[in-house]
């Protein structure tokens, strides 16, 4: 009995150690695709950073208020948070590729789902890029326009042209993630309308005053006689 | 040369027709029907009478007017000018109109009228504005003379204006372009003005019509281009300055064909202005400008109001185009009251070379640069009327002057802030 005992343990145990003598140079390989990865991250952090300051990245944030958002928010700059990016989807890529050299059943599916998923989320980042400088160029020209028209409010003019361009580009980042299309289009659709309407309402019932002498203002000789005041600059 | 496709076939059939001339005046419209007449008849009687030997032609370039400018331009005979003058030209005098495209584009009106002018071999080209309506027949004369008997290249205007008119030409473009380019040249932006043979075809070969901002202000491009490429250029005394129509002169606009131009000039031409220190002089002929005292009603507190407004809403645009000192400093004089509102001449100048800076840096989308501009020239006129308001012409003139001294002596602060200080 108690040889059988010491035979099964030793049989079991001799299995455990071939079977890890076998699966040991595959979890080697994933360690040095690991390292490896790292190294590389680490390089295409260095050069992402050169890139980006060369092309004067951080200027076109400014310009496009990510900075202004990044500081609220205790981010660091948007040279840094993207080349930092750039590193972390790299290393997570060579993690990836290092674990499916173990050959775990069903993983290499999620591996190639991720390397499917990265265009898609390069070309929403392009879209959240450019949906900010598009939304700071036009709340700044509005303020501008504002601001020389003597129209009263200028910031809150410029806030909501900020805003409704911020809401239309973080759902099309949502869409073209995939991340509850039907959920942002709805609640976009709802949230877009809304606003407007309230405008309308406010404009036309909460603010007849202003709607009247605004258009009279605009249509009428009043308008003609404000901009007479001004002295002529040539 | 001039590209074939640029002037219509018809207007060419008809310059062709004309031959060659010495003087041409030209003259851009866009819907001045209410002007239009006063000012050609005025134009006629100059040729009439101080150049009835030469050979003239006077150039509508029209840009697609819908009140019948072109008609009252044709309709223009000389025979009534010489009726009333008993003057007689021993030439003939031609009147071509042009339709250089359907909306307003001063750019293409003045290359239209340039262009005639270099076909033509016109040894002058003057171009008179439509809405003078204090045009007296002797502008021709006080124009074309110094190109055509002098030998300058470029003669721009002096006027009597209101002390309270033209705010933008003395406070920014007369103090900057004479501190900058050492050119102490009173209308860089002139409505008038006359270009000699040489000038023009030196300018239509110039980049200007491919750049879209210049095309805005050819007028400012022209005088820069005369300065740097060394021109000889003066200023000839005209008259009274009709006061322009409030509905036509749009602040914002202004500032972009004038303050938007000269910034491109000055971005462009630093090589040429970086390295000059000294100011020249330039030969006057006539008086030199003159003021008009006559008492005039402004509405202070609102050019206050929309001062301040604009410091306090622009906060965040001043922020990247201004240094924190000259911005803390806005700051101080908007939360002083409109009693005791100062805007100094040196604040002012530092303010626009800081702007300037930020111009050639593109800090921000330049137009909107410009833009920013224009509540702190609010300021400064305020500060300007504020100042001058029971002052003589000759303490008025002084003022100007030491302005152009405080942007002459912080010239060297607009290389700092161009080399890379804010």
């Amino acid at each position: 009995m108690r040889e059988m005992i010491v035979n099964e343990l030793t049989q079991t145990t001799h299995e455990l150690i071939r079977s890890f003598a076998q699966y040991l140079p595959r979890l080697v390989v994933m360690l040095i695709i690991v390292l490896a990865g790292l190294l590389i991250a680490y390089i295409l952090k260095a050069i992402a950073r050169s890139i980006l300051r060369l092309t004067k990245f951080a200027k076109l944030s400014e310009n496009a208020g990510a900075t202004q958002l990044l500081k609220q928010a205790a981010l660091p700059s948007s040279t840094e948070l993207l080349s930092r990016f750039v590193f972390w989807i790299a290393w997570i890529g060579f993690i990836l590729l290092g674990v499916s050299a173990l050959g775990i059943g069903g993983f290499e599916e999620h591996v190639s789902r991720f390397f499917l998923f990265l265009p898609r989320l390069f070309v929403a980042l392009g879209i959240l890029f450019f949906g900010m400088l598009a939304a700071g160029f036009f709340s700044r020209a509005t303020l501008l326009a504002a601001v020389n028209a003597n129209s009263r409010s200028p910031r809150l003019l410029s806030l909501s042209v900020r805003l409704i361009l911020i809401i239309f580009t973080v759902s099309m980042v949502f869409e073209e993630l995939g991340i509850a299309e039907q959920t942002i289009m709805l609640a976009f659709g709802i949230a877009f309308g809304a606003v407007m309407l309230g405008l309308a309402l406010a404009f036309g019932l909460g603010g007849q005053e202003l709607a009247r002498e605004f258009l009279e203002r605009r249509l009428t000789r009043d308008g003609k006689e404000e901009r007479e005041n001004e002295l002529s600059p040539l | 040369m001039v590209e074939e496709t640029f002037l219509s076939d018809d207007f060419l059939r008809e310059l062709i027709n004309v031959g060659e001339v010495d003087i041409l005046i030209g003259v851009p419209t866009h819907n001045n029907a209410a002007t239009i007449e006063p000012v050609i008849q005025a134009i006629q009687a100059g040729i009439l009478k101080c150049f009835p030997r030469e050979r003239a032609a006077i150039i509508n370039a029209d840009g697609g007017s819908r009140d019948g400018t072109r008609d009252l331009f044709a309709a223009a005979t000389i025979s009534d000018v010489r009726h009333a003058s008993k003057l007689y030209t021993l030439r003939t005098l031609h009147s071509i109109s042009a339709n250089y495209g359907n909306v307003l584009d001063g750019g293409m009106a003045l290359r239209t009228i340039l262009a005639a002018s270099e076909l033509l071999r016109a040894k002058a080209c003057v171009v008179i504005s439509p809405d003078s309506t204090t045009i007296e027949p002797d502008w021709v004369q006080r124009l074309a003379i110094p190109i055509y008997k002098d030998n300058f290249d470029l003669v721009t205007p002096l006027y009597r204006r209101h002390k309270f008119e033209g705010l933008l030409m003395r406070n920014l473009l007369y103090p900057m372009t004479r501190a900058v380019y050492g050119y102490a040249i009173r209308e860089p932006y002139a409505a008038e003005f006359a270009v000699s043979d040489r000038l023009v075809t030196d300018f239509l070969g110039s980049e200007t019509w491919d750049n879209e901002l210049d095309r805005i202000g050819p007028e400012m491009c022209l005088t820069t281009r005369a300065i740097s490429a060394d021109f000889r250029v003066c200023q000839s005394f005209l008259g009274t300055k009709a006061p322009t129509d409030g509905t036509s002169t749009d602040l914002v606009s202004a500032m972009r064909r004038t303050a938007g131009v000269l910034f491109a000039s000055i971005d462009k031409q630093f090589s040429t202005w970086s390295t000059n220190s000294s100011t020249h002089e330039i030969k006057t002929f006539g008086s030199p400008a003159e003021v008009n005292l006559e008492p005039v009603s402004v509405d202070r507190k609102r050019l206050y109001e929309m001062f301040v407004t604009g410091v306090a809403e622009l906060h965040p645009v001043f922020r990247s185009i201004l240094s924190s000192t000259t911005l803390e400093e806005l700051q101080r004089i908007a939360a002083v009251g409109d009693n005791e509102f100062k805007y100094s001449a040196e604040l002012w100048a530092k303010t626009a070379y800081e702007f300037a800076g930020s111009y050639h840096k593109s800090v921000i989308n330049r137009d909107h640069i410009i833009q920013a501009l224009v509540p702190l020239y609010r300021g400064r006129t305020l500060s300007f009327i504020a100042e001058n308001e029971h002052s003589s012409a000759e303490r008025i003139e002084n003022n100007v002057e030491s302005q152009c001294v405080e942007f002459e002596r912080l010239k060297p602060y607009l290389l700092q802030v161009w080399n890379g200080g804010k």
